[in-house]
């Protein structure tokens, strides 16, 4: 790129005088962010859709108690990679893909800051996929010491952990390269005019949520090596016998973990708080005050870590200290259920499918928060720890809440993405069957832990049977309603509607104002904000 | 276009060094851990317990029973009493023995756990072989005590009190290659 000026009058006319390699060269060698936002987008869904083949194997065990389909080892292999694949192979690559597509365009710079380690980034994730999914043919199986690696458990697994703690370091050091390139195009390669405070929302959430990437993901990459050197270097970090200790491991773990809970929530709140007005055509309600909750939610998830091990027999002043915290955070959250709610309030609303997603978000993410709340409370926690209780809480946040945003923000941006319009009845469908089926999956999973089913277990008690069964076949029907979104996306790439530039008539924003698809290369003037 | 470039690579390095702190962090979180066990007073199993109450109630007697396990490891081990009754207040000490029955010198670290698991509070040991590692030579055999007190203040409810401790072998120790192929001296 060079730094003839463009002129203005005909700055986003000239459409693609895009030189690249054409076939697959394009892909490996691309640097440009809107090719490298495609392939994490599709890097992600292939990951989700084998998460989600785990899953329904989990799911199909559980059908009915005893041992029918897999082997408690493998078992627990699948609930361990469900996990770690859902996590760092489909929900985060998929906000990065967000990241990549929309931040350029929204802050109107002409691409990503560091667009040669862009590519690097993406790059090494197939790279850890493999590992991880390799990990499953190596001599023992893959780690079967849950997503969490708790050691010593983790300290005794076979060579497949050894794979995954490579795979974690290497999608540790994309997600951290990925969010300094976030970080740097937000903070330097704004449009003129463009202030920090009038900055789209999705871009505000991405801003922080990097921050805490930066911060905790090095928190991560250090537990896991200490597993590794505990493992083969004779070193006792977490082994008792040599002096170390293993709820140190859930410690340094949780450090990074919690923080992790909102790297996977923050953008899924931009993307809503995009949306939300969009369809109700009012400006977002309590715009600064959204910028300040995203920050104080990213603030306290780093001293609330030890809620998740309240049962580890820490002092009660710690019990009570990291109870009181996790509470408040609450508020924060609730300021931003608030925001939207208002934004809504007499707006002249319509529900196209990405604001479906988006209500339907508000919705099952509030349900999952105030399951949050109820587990926080010390004293509840201690009897529903490691249930199906803890289970259900968790999807509600990461599958109705992060799931769901990325599915809002797909429907959203789509046709700025590929310059048609995707099939709105296939997309209502898609709404309704994931949201009924998700609830009819995970709902009943509440009524499962509080009677005391265990997690984690290929077999259960008998009267655990009816809810089980309820599950599994929700999850079926869960997992088949994605692939209504695996049409609609094919099918949008193919042809459909051709999108106007501003393809939602009251959206906001520089995204929509280049042409659909959008070009190439935007931005190489930049635009002046106002 | 504007050139950010300068500016950019600035902040790369910033954030660079932000993350290698962070990764750093990761392991300093280890010593502090250690510091705040140490000062709340928890997990301080390898430190010697302080008596305030020297006050022996000879009203009741505790049964003291000793257990002894290893776990992987080439040596034999056992308490040389299986019991003892002692008063609350009293002081008392036993000894164990440990045989290595390797042909080269092994380190192992003894942990100890209690029946009832709440009785672990009251239980004092002034004087521990498992406060640190022990390195046995090729076939020694060694005795070591265990000074101890049952605090007064021990439930009524609990009668008798089990002591167990496990050796685990401490690996990466001088001269020992890494975990023994099975474990030959077993007892439970």
């Amino acid at each position: 790129m060079s730094s003839i000026a463009h002129d203005p009058a005909h700055g986003h006319g000239h459409d693609d005088h895009a030189h690249h390699p054409t076939g697959i060269m394009r892909w490996i060698a691309t640097t440009n962010h809107k090719d490298i936002g495609t392939l994490y987008l599709w890097f992600s869904f292939i990951m989700f859709l084998s998460g989600g083949v785990m899953a329904l194997t989990i799911r199909a065990e559980l059908f009915q108690p005893g041992l029918q389909i897999v082997q408690p080892e493998f078992f627990n292999q699948l609930t361990t990679m469900h996990g770690l694949v859902m996590v760092f192979g489909a929900i985060m690559p998929a906000f990065v893909g967000f990241a990549n597509w929309q931040i350029p365009l929204m802050i109107g710079a002409p691409d990503m800051a560091f667009a040669r380690m862009n590519n690097w980034s993406f790059w090494l994730l197939p790279v850890a996929a493999i590992l991880l999914i390799g990990s499953f043919f190596a001599p023992g199986g893959a780690s079967a010491a849950g997503w969490t690696l708790y050691a010593p458990l983790s300290v005794q697994m076979g060579m497949g952990m050894d794979m995954l703690i490579f795979a974690v370091h290497i999608m540790g050091a994309s997600s951290i390269m990925g969010a300094i390139n976030i970080v740097t195009t937000i903070l330097n390669m704004r449009a003129p005019g463009m202030t920090l405070m009038k900055m789209p929302l999705f871009c505000w959430t991405w801003l922080i949520t990097a921050y805490l990437l930066i911060a905790v993901m090095p928190v991560l990459a250090g537990a896991v090596t200490m597993l590794l050197t505990d493992r083969h270097f004779g070193t006792s970090f977490f082994n008792a016998a040599g002096g170390g200790d293993p709820v140190l491991y859930q410690h340094v773990f949780w450090f990074f973990g919690h923080p992790e809970v909102y790297i996977m929530i923050l953008p899924a709140f931009g993307i809503i708080s995009q949306i939300i007005p969009t369809f109700a055509r009012k400006p977002l309600f309590g715009y600064a005050s959204m910028v300040y909750a995203t920050a104080s939610i990213a603030i306290l998830s780093f001293i609330v870590w030890a809620h998740h091990m309240f049962t580890t027999g820490m002092p009660a002043a710690g019990q009570l200290f990291f109870m009181y915290a996790t509470m408040l955070i609450a508020v924060p959250t609730g300021v931003k259920v608030f925001n939207w709610i208002a934004t809504m309030w007499k707006g002249s609303l319509t529900f196209e499918t990405p604001m479906l997603f988006a209500v339907g978000f508000i919705f099952v993410f509030t349900i999952g928060g105030f399951t949050g709340l109820i587990c926080a409370i010390t004293p509840i926690d201690v009897q529903i720890q490691d249930t199906y209780y803890v289970v259900a809480h968790f999807h509600y946040v990461l599958v109705a809440g992060s799931l769901f945003a990325l599915f809002a923000g797909a429907y959203y941006w789509i046709p700025k993405w590929t310059g048609h319009m995707y099939d709105e009845g296939l997309g209502k469908l898609h709404f309704w069957c994931s949201m009924v089926f998700f609830n009819v999956t995970f709902f009943p999973m509440h009524f499962l832990g509080l009677a005391g089913m265990p997690r984690r277990i290929p077999d259960y008690a008998v009267q655990f049977t009816d809810f089980n069964a309820i599950a599994s076949v929700g999850a079926f029907g869960f997992g088949f309603s994605q692939l209504i979104f695996l049409v609609i996306v094919l099918k949008c790439i193919k042809g459909g509607k051709k999108a106007a530039a501003r393809v939602w008539d009251s959206a906001d924003g520089l995204e929509w104002t280049v042409p659909s698809p959008a070009p190439y290369h935007t931005f190489e003037t930049a635009p002046v904000v106002k | 276009m504007r050139t950010t470039a300068p500016d950019n690579r600035k902040m790369l390095l910033k954030l660079a060094v932000i993350a290698l702190g962070m990764f750093g962090f990761g392991f300093a979180l280890v010593p502090f851990y250690e510091k705040i066990c140490q000062v709340a007073g928890i997990n301080n199993l390898l430190q010697p317990d302080t008596v305030t109450n020297t006050q022996v109630d000879l009203s009741r007697s505790v049964i003291i029973e000793f257990d002894a396990n290893t776990h992987d490891m080439p040596w034999r081990f056992r308490p040389l009493e299986a019991s003892v009754t002692v008063h609350p207040g009293e002081l008392k000490t036993i000894s164990y023995e440990v045989v290595n029955t390797r042909d080269r010198p092994v380190s192992g670290q003894a942990i100890p756990s209690y029946g009832p698991q709440h009785a672990a509070q009251y239980f004092r040991k002034m004087e521990c072989f498992c406060f640190n590692k022990q390195t046995l030579a090729a076939g020694e055999r060694r005795q070591m005590p265990v000074t101890f007190v049952v605090d007064p203040a021990l439930p009524a409810d609990v009668g008798t009190i089990t002591l167990s401790y496990t050796f685990f072998e401490v690996e990466g120790s001088a001269g020992t290659p890494p975990r023994a192929p099975a474990s030959q001296g077993r007892t439970s």
